[in-house]
C-alpha cells in the first residue's frame, strides 16, 4: 500500500463530516417545511381566508432564512468530492458524477426559479400560479434530495457498474440498476420523510411557544393541526422505511449491521437490544478476545433476527463471525477477502505493466476483468487488497480494521430509533388535543413540544452517523477504502480549510439562529415581509 | 438516438454543453460585478437597498449555474474534476469561500438581529464580486496556459507544487483574464442596473461608471486575446495521441473552425455594441447585446481550448499527462445517459424565462423599497 499520511485522511474526513453535518442542519427543514407551506397556501387559495395567507407567509419567511444557509453549505460539499477526495472522484466519477449533474439540471434550477416566484411574486402573479410555484419549490427541493441520495446509496451498495482496467475506474453499465437499487429507494424515502418529521416538530414546537405566550393563538393551532397530521403520516413512513433500510444493511453491509447492535457473537433467534449501555467505549481496535460489554440492556427476544431477515429463527452474524469467518454459515474470513482483493489489485498492476511489454499476458489479464466468475471470486473484494501485508501477523490485525467504531454507531442508531417513537407519540397527542380544542390547557405538552425541537435535530444527525460512520473504513463498500480515496495534498492545507469552515459556518449558524428567533418573536404581524 | 453517436461525438457534445454553461456563468456574473459597485453607485440607504434588491432577484441563478457547471464537469470529464479540484486546491477553495459568504448575505443583510450588522454582509457581497470573478478568470485561463500536475497509469493525479493552485496567480497571462472578467462583470452589472432600476440618480451614476469600467475591460480583453492567438498551444497528434507544442495553435484553431471564428467575432461586436448604445444612445437594452455577446465570446474561447486536437487542461509539469476531451471523459454509456437528461435543458430555460417574465414586469423603484407587501432583502 502506498504511504498515505494518516492525519491527512483524518482531517479530510473531519472536514467532510463537518460540512456535511452543517448542510444537514438546514436541508431537512427545507424538505419538510416547503410541503407544510404548500399545504397551508392550498388551504388559503381554497378558502380565501386571509388568516391562512398570513400563516403561510410567516412560515415562508422562516423558510427563506433557512434556505439561504442551506444553499451556502451545499456548494462546498459538491466541490469537496474533487478537492478532498480526488482519487475517489476518478474511481467512481463515471457513476457518481451523473446524479450530481442531473440534480443541478433537474432540481436546483426548479427550486431556485420557483422560490423566487414564491417570495417576490405575491402581488405580481395570479393566486393559482403562485400556489403552483410553491408546490414546485417543494417538489424541486425533494428532487434535489433524490439524486444525491441515489449517489450515497450507491456508495453503500454499489450496483450497475463494471470495472474498466484501461481507465482504472468503475463504469456505469445500467442506469436503472443504480436508480432503483433497493438501498436507494429506502434511503430516499427514509431521508425525505425524516425531513418531514423534523419540519413538523419544528412547526409544532414554535406554535407551542406562541400558545405558551398566548400570542397568535389561531395561527398556532392551525399550524399545529396541519403539521401534526403531516407528522403522523411522515413518521409512520419513516419507521417503515427505516426498518427496510435496516434490512438492506443486514444484507449488503453486515458489519455495519452488527455494529449498530454491538453484536460481537453471531446468534440464531437473536434478540434486539432496545435500550443498552455499553461499558467500555471501545474505539481501540477489536481483537479475537473482545466480548460485548453491556452494563445494562433491555432485550426483545428474537426481534433482531426478525428485523434483519423477516424470520425469528434466522442467524445474525456478529462482528467476530464476519471478521474471522464462520464456515457453518458460509461466511468468508476477512483475511481470505484480503488475499483475494490483493490478487485483483495485483492483476490490475500487472495488466498495466504488461501493456507495452507482453501482449499475450496483457490480453489474458484483460479477459479476467470480464470473466464473471473471476470477478465474483476476486474482484468483488478489490478494496480489501489494500490491507494486504507480507507479514501474516500484521494482516491478521489489519483484518479488524474493517470494523467501524462500534459504540458510536450503536448509540447513534438507538437514539434515532427511540426518538422516532417519541415523535410519533407527540404528534398523536398534539393532534388529539388540537382537535378537541384543549391544547392550551396542557402546558406540559406544550413545553415538551418546544423541547423536542433540538431532539429532532439530534435524531436526524444521528441517522447520518449510523450511515456514514457505520460504513467505515469504506467509501465504496468493499471496493475502495477511505484511505485510498483522499486527495494527496499536505494535511496542513486541509487543517487550515477545516478551521476556516468551522469558524465561518459556526458564525453563520449563530447569525441564522439570531435572525430566526427574532423573526419568531416579531411573529406574523408585519404583513409577511 | 444518442446511442448511435460515437464516443467522440458525445465527448464533443458534452464539451459544448459544459462550455455553454461556462459561458452563461460568465454572463450571469453581472451579479458579482454589480456587488462590487453597491457603494460606488448607491450613496444612501435606499439607493443601496434598490441595488441589492435588483441583484438579489438574480443571484440564485448565477449560483445555481456555478453548481451545475461543476456537476456537469464532474459527470462528463471526471478526470478534470479530480485533477484540477484536488490539485489546485487553494484556488478552488478560495472561490468556494467567496460563494458561501454570498449565499447568506442577501437574506441576512436587512434582517434585524443579524449578528454581524448589514455592513458586514455588504462587504461579503463585495468580496464575492472581487474574488469570485478574478479567480474564476484565472482558473479558466489555465485551460490555455496549463497547470502543474502529472497523472499516473491508474489515472491518479499529483500536483507538482505545494502552492496548490496559487501558482496560477503568478502567471501574467492568467491574471489578464482574471481582471478582464472582473471588469466585464462590472460592465454587465452596470448595464443591468440601467436596465432594471427606474431611478434617475442611479441611472446617471451607472452610465458614468460604465464608461470608467469599459475602458480597462476593452484594453485587458485585447491584451488577453492577442496574446492567446500569438502563443504556443498544447496540440495533440490524433494518431499517436502525443501532446506537443504548436506555435500559434489557437490562431490555427480559429482558422480551422470558421464557425467559432464567426461566433467570437459576433460576440465581441455584441459586447461592444451593448456598451456603446448604453453610453451614446441612452438605451436601456445594452445588457441584452452585451450579454449575448459575452455568451458567444466565452463559448468560443472554451471551444478553442477543447476542440481541434487541443488539450483543454494541459500540464506543463509533464506534457503527456495533459487532459483532452478524449482521455478525461466519462464512459460512452454515462455520456449517453446524460445526453438524454440534457434534453431537459430547453424545458428548464423555458420555465425560467416564463417565471421571470411574470415577476419582472415592474422595474425596481424607491416606492417598492418602502412598501411592506413584498419580500425585500
Ligand atoms: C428525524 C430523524 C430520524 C428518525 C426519527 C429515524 N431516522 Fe433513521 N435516519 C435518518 C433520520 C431518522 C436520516 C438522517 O435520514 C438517515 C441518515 C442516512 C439515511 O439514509 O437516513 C437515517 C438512517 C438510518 C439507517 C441507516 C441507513 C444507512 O446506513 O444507509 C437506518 C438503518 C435507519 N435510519 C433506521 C431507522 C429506524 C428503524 C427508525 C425507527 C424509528 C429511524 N431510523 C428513525
Ligand atoms: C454530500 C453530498 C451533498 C452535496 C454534494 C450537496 C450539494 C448541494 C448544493 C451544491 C446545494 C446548493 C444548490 C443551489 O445552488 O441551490 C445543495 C442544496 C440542497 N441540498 Fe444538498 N448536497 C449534499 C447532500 C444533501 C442531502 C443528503 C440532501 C437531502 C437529503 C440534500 C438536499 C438539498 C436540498 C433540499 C438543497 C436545497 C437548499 C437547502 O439546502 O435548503 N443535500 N446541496
Ligand atoms: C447531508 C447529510 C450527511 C451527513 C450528515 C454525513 C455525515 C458524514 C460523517 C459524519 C462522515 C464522517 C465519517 C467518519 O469520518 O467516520 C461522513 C463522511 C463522508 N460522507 Fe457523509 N454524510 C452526509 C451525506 C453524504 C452524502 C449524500 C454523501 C455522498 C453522496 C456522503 C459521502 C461521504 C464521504 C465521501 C465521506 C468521507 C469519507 C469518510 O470519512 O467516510 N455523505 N459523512
Amino acid at each position: 500500500m502506498e504511504h498515505i499520511d494518516l492525519s491527512l485522511v483524518d482531517w479530510s474526513r473531519a472536514q467532510f463530516a463537518l460540512t456535511a453535518m452543517y448542510h444537514w442542519v438546514f436541508v431537512p427543514l427545507t424538505l419538510g417545511l416547503s410541503f407544510i407551506i404548500a399545504f397551508m397556501e392550498s388551504i388559503y387559495v381554497k378558502t380565501g381566508d386571509e388568516k391562512w395567507k398570513k400563516t403561510t407567509r410567516f412560515w415562508m419567511k422562516l423558510f427563506g432564512i433557512n434556505f439561504a444557509i442551506g444553499v451556502a453549505t451545499g456548494i462546498i460539499l459538491e466541490f469537496e468530492f474533487g478537492t478532498n477526495w480526488s482519487n475517489y472522484s476518478w474511481f467512481v466519477g463515471d457513476i457518481f458524477g451523473a446524479p450530481l449533474a442531473i440534480e443541478g439540471i433537474m432540481a436546483f434550477f426548479m427550486e431556485s426559479t420557483f422560490i423566487a416566484v414564491m417570495f417576490f411574486g405575491w402581488d405580481k402573479v395570479s393566486k393559482k400560479f403562485h400556489l403552483t410555484a410553491t408546490w414546485l419549490t417543494a417538489i424541486g427541493a425533494n428532487i434535489s434530495a433524490l439524486w444525491i441520495l441515489v449517489a450515497n446509496a450507491w456508495m453503500q451498495n454499489p450496483v450497475g457498474m463494471q470495472f474498466n482496467p484501461d481507465t482504472a475506474r468503475m463504469e456505469m453499465v445500467n442506469f436503472w440498476d443504480v436508480l432503483y437499487s433497493p438501498s436507494a429507494i429506502s434511503k430516499f424515502i427514509h431521508t425525505t420523510t425524516s425531513g418531514f418529521v423534523l419540519a413538523a416538530v419544528f412547526v409544532i414546537g414554535i406554535s407551542s411557544w406562541f400558545l405558551l405566550k398566548k400570542r397568535h393563538q389561531l395561527m398556532a393551532k392551525r399550524s399545529m393541526l396541519v403539521s401534526s397530521v403531516f407528522g403522523i403520516i411522515a413518521s409512520i413512513t419513516l419507521i417503515v422505511s427505516g426498518d427496510s433500510s435496516a434490512r438492506d444493511i443486514a444484507k449488503y453491509q453486515p458489519v455495519k449491521f452488527a455494529a449498530m447492535e454491538a453484536l460481537y457473537e453471531g446468534k440464531t433467534q437473536a434478540p434486539l437490544v432496545a435500550i443498552g449501555l455499553i461499558g467500555k467505549l471501545n474505539y481501540d481496535s477489536i481483537t479475537k478476545d473482545t466480548k460485548d460489554d453491556f452494563l445494562i440492556k433491555i432485550e426483545i427476544p428474537n426481534m433482531l433476527s426478525y428485523l434483519a431477515f423477516m424470520d425469528p429463527n434466522a442467524f445474525v452474524p456478529g462482528i467476530k463471525d464476519l471478521v474471522l469467518g464462520n464456515e457453518d454459515y458460509n461466511i468468508l474470513s476477512v483475511i481470505e477477502k484480503i488475499k483475494r482483493g490483493y490478487v485483483a489489485q495485483q492483476s490490475l498492476k500487472l495488466y498495466k505493466e504488461t501493456e507495452k511489454t507482453d501482449k499475450v499476458l496483457h490480453e489474458a489479464l484483460k479477459a479476467k476483468f470480464t470473466d464473471s466468475q473471476w470477478l465474483n471470486t476476486y474482484f468483488r473484494y478489490f478494496g480489501y487488497g489494500s490491507y494486504y501485508d507480507d507479514d501474516s501477523k500484521i494482516m491478521e490485525s489489519n483484518a479488524f480494521k474493517v470494523v467501524p467504531p462500534v459504540s458510536l454507531t450503536f448509540y447513534a442508531f438507538h437514539l434515532m430509533v427511540i426518538l422516532g417513537g417519541h415523535f410519533l407519540l407527540l404528534f398523536l397527542i398534539v393532534l388529539y388535543l388540537v382537535v378537541i380544542n384543549r391544547i392550551e390547557k396542557y402546558k406540559i405538552v406544550l413545553y415538551t413540544a418546544l423541547w423536542t425541537i433540538p431532539l429532532v435535530y439530534i435524531a436526524s444527525q444521528s441517522g447520518w452517523i449510523v450511515a456514514e460512520v457505520g460504513r467505515q473504513p469504506w467509501v465504496i463498500q468493499d471496493l475502495m477504502t477511505t484511505m485510498n480515496a483522499v486527495s494527496k495534498i499536505d494535511s496542513s492545507s486541509v487543517i487550515i480549510t477545516f478551521i476556516l469552515f468551522a469558524v465561518l459556518f459556526t458564525g453563520l449558524l449563530i447569525a441564522e439562529l439570531g435572525i430566526m428567533i427574532k423573526q419568531i418573536k416579531i411573529g406574523p404581524k408585519d404583513g409577511g415581509h | 438516438m444518442f446511442e448511435t453517436l460515437s464516443h467522440l461525438a458525445l465527448q464533443q457534445y458534452w464539451w459544448l454543453l459544459v462550455s455553454l454553461l461556462g459561458a452563461l456563468l460568465v454572463f450571469l456574473m453581472f451579479v458579482q460585478g454589480g456587488q462590487t459597485l453597491i457603494y460606488t453607485i448607491g450613496k444612501s440607504e435606499v439607493e443601496r437597498a434598490m441595488l441589492v434588491n435588483t441583484l438579489g432577484r438574480k443571484w440564485e441563478f448565477t449560483f445555481t449555474t456555478l453548481v451545475t457547471f461543476g456537476g456537469a464537469f464532474f459527470a462528463s470529464f471526471p478526470l478534470f474534476y479530480s485533477t484540477s479540484f484536488g490539485g489546485a486546491y487553494w484556488v478552488w477553495m478560495i472561490i468556494l469561500f467567496a460563494f458561501v459568504i454570498q449565499a447568506v448575505s442577501y437574506e441576512f443583510r436587512s434582517r434585524p438581529n443579524n449578528l454581524f450588522g448589514s455592513k458586514t454582509y455588504e462587504i461579503f457581497l463585495f468580496v464575492n464580486g472581487l474574488i469570485g470573478t478574478i479567480l474564476i478568470g484565472v482558473a479558466v485561463a489555465t485551460f490555455f496556459t496549463g497547470a502543474n500536475f502529472y497523472i499516473n497509469e491508474m489515472n491518479q493525479s499529483h500536483w507538482a507544487t505545494s502552492l496548490h493552485g496559487l501558482e496560477a496567480l503568478l502567471n501574467l497571462h492568467n491574471l489578464t483574464l482574471g481582471l478582464t472578467i472582473f471588469f466585464l462583470a462590472r460592465v454587465l452589472g452596470l448595464l443591468y442596473f440601467i436596465n432594471s432600476i427606474d431611478d434617475d440618480v442611479l441611472y446617471d451614476r451607472s452610465v458614468k461608471h460604465l464608461f470608467y469600467n469599459a475602458i480597462p475591460f476593452v484594453v485587458l480583453f485585447l491584451i488577453f486575446v492577442v496574446w492567446l492567438l500569438l502563443r504556443d498551444g498544447f496540440a495533440v497528434n490524433n494518431e499517436t495521441m502525443m501532446v506537443y507544442m504548436e506555435p500559434f495553435k489557437y490562431w490555427h484553431n480559429l482558422l480551422s473552425m470558421p464557425i467559432v471564428f464567426i461566433s467570437l467575432f459576433v460576440g465581441v461586436i455584441g459586447v461592444l455594441y451593448g456598451i456603446v448604445v448604453a453610453l451614446i444612445r441612452k438605451s436601456t437594452n445594452g445588457i441584452w447585446f452585451s450579454g449575448i455577446g459575452t455568451v458567444l465570446t466565452v463559448l468560443s474561447l472554451f471551444l478553442l481550448a477543447g476542440f481541434n486536437n487541443t488539450s483543454f487542461y494541459p500540464s506543463y509539469a509533464d506534457m503527456q499527462s495533459s487532459l483532452t476531451i478524449e482521455n478525461s471523459s466519462s464512459s460512452k454509456f454515462t455520456l449517453t445517459v446524460m445526453s438524454y437528461v440534457s434534453l431537459l435543458i430547453p424545458f428548464v430555460v423555458g420555465y425560467i424565462y416564463y417565471a421571470w417574465r411574470a415577476i419582472n414586469k415592474r422595474k425596481i423603484d424607491r416606492d417598492e423599497m418602502e412598501s411592506k407587501e413584498i419580500h425585500i432583502y
